[in-house]
């Protein structure tokens, strides 16, 4: 059973036990554009929450993306280095971009619901 | 907040109703609000330019005429060479040339296409220059010529392979002009100035029209299925795989044109020992720097790896430690190649085809190698 979560900078988090796939919204990969390249974090790094964790660029510009929550970096995404274009068609899917063990449950309280989402992006 | 970025500050080009109706994201740019892309995306855009037609609102850009108080057109072409190093005297009638304004340091003020439309001197600017450029002329050539700024007009650009077919449609005579061709023609009934040339690589023309005409001329080409409306984002993607410089990016008031690689656009006239060498602003030091070569040079960078290096990216000879040697001034990704490309400066020692360098991009030095330019082989047609 997962839950999934989103921060205001627009990423999610779907959260399974312990473990949480983070990735970028449907909505922020909309307002990239065309996606070209995506750098990830190393596995094995721990990431302090807020701290600039992978980068994604468009044709135009490059963006940070900030880790959502604390934790170490279980596992990344290898698919995005042949083929970014994925977070343009599937965002929220098989564009995930790292697996992070969660350090601190306290840190997803902050967190929005789908719901919630919804209205921070209207 | 500064002026600049604020929409209610922005002016509008006579085609901005139109970019909104289609959908354009609109973004400030040189004080207009300008479409960076349309739904289309950034990169479809530029595909499709390079496959089939785009077009580009460019009437930001400034357009100015030079008209000579004689009536003889060789009078504003002898004054404007006060101004800009290249050969202005030999632009024939109907024929248009790439220029720099120069200043006293030999750097550049500002580059510009000037044609020859037999009566007078036609310029086309950029749009941030635009008022100074206005100022320049003023100062320095009002004895001679009249100095029209033609503010009532907007300007297109039709660009790719099949721009020439979709101008046919609206001027028959369009597959007659050859690259840099230019003058005052018809267009679907319009009073227009066309000229075969444009900033993309690509085969296109650039259409001059009357403000009051401006949207059913655009909208007249764009109904043809194969042009589709490009943003700013696919313009300046398109120029970088075409090795052209970006004003107030890849050249400015610190480079000479020797230093920016645009030799080829300074005439043997111009040049020590010809017919009228010298006699622009700066020419000591751009004439000195033909003679005996500048320390740096602008050079085309091809990444090895995946990741956009970008403007301000610093250029370094080795994996580790050292000065930086030289900076990159444009950079992204080429979507025709599929690959990063971008243009700096760099030592002369270090600008042979194929030397091996490093940009710092978020800590890491990734690999690149100097590169000939254009990156994309372009189609004009000549």
């Amino acid at each position: 059973m997962t839950t999934t979560l989103y921060t205001s900078d627009h990423e999610w988090l779907a959260i399974d036990g312990d473990v949480a796939t983070v990735g970028i919204t449907d909505y922020a990969q909309s307002q990239l554009g065309d996606v070209v390249f995506v750098e990830l974090p190393k596995v094995g790094r721990t990431l302090k929450k807020a701290e600039a964790a992978a980068v994604v660029e468009s044709v135009k510009a490059a963006s940070d993306v900030y880790a959502p929550i604390s934790g170490e970096v279980l596992e990344t995404n290898a698919e995005l280095a042949g083929e970014p274009a994925l977070v343009n068609s599937d965002a929220q899917g098989k564009a995930w971009f790292f697996k992070i063990r969660i350090a601190d449950n306290n840190e997803l309280g902050g967190l929005m619901d789908e719901a919630a989402y919804k209205a921070h992006t209207a | 907040m500064l002026a600049s970025d604020d929409k209610n500050s922005l002016k509008r080009t006579p085609l901005y109703d139109l970019h909104v109706s289609l959908g354009g994201k609109m973004v400030p740019f040189a004080g207009y609000d300008m479409p960076v892309q349309y739904p289309a995306g950034v990169l479809k855009e530029h595909l499709h330019t390079r496959t089939q037609a785009g077009l580009f609102d460019v009437s930001h850009m400034g357009q100015i005429a030079l008209r000579p108080k004689s009536g003889k057109v060789e009078d504003a072409a002898r004054a404007l060479e006060r101004l800009v190093p290249q050969d202005i005297v030999a632009i024939a009638p109907g024929r248009q040339r790439y220029a720099q304004f120069t200043n006293p340091d030999g750097g550049i003020l500002d580059d510009l296409m000037v044609a020859n439309f037999g009566d007078h001197l036609f310029l086309v600017v950029n749009a941030a220059c635009k008022d100074a450029d206005e100022a320049h002329l003023r100062a320095n050539l009002a004895d001679v010529c009249v100095i029209d700024s033609l503010s009532d007009r907007a300007l297109v650009a039709l660009q790719g392979p099949k721009a020439e077919a979709a101008l046919a449609k609206l001027y028959a005579a369009a597959p007659a002009m050859k690259f840099m061709d230019a003058g005052p023609h018809e267009v679907g009934g319009i009073k227009c100035f066309v000229s075969r040339s444009g900033y993309t690589g690509e085969d296109g023309f650039e259409i001059s029209v009357p403000a009051v005409d401006a949207e059913r001329l655009a909208k007249t080409l764009l109904e043809n299925p194969d042009v589709m409306p490009i943003g700013l984002g696919a313009r300046d993607s398109l120029r970088l795989e075409a090795g052209l410089c970006l004003y107030g990016h890849d050249i400015d008031t610190a480079t000479t044109p020797v230093e920016a690689a645009l030799e080829w656009s300074v005439q043997k006239s111009r040049r020590t020992g010809g017919a009228r060498a010298g006699g622009f602003p700066g020419a000591e030091k751009i004439l000195a720097h033909f003679d005996n070569g500048a320390s740096r040079r602008r050079v085309g960078l091809l990444a090895q790896g995946r990741a956009p290096v970008r403007e301000g990216a610093l250029l370094f000879a080795g994996e580790a430690g050292g000065d930086p040697i030289g900076q990159v001034t444009s950079g992204g990704f080429g979507p025709s190649l599929s690959a990063p490309v971008a243009m700096g400066y760099v030592p002369t020692a270090s600008s042979a085809l194929g030397t091996k360098l490093f940009a710092e991009v978020r800590g890491q030095r990734l690999p690149l190698a100097v590169a000939a330019m254009p990156f994309v082989k372009n189609t004009y047609k000549r």
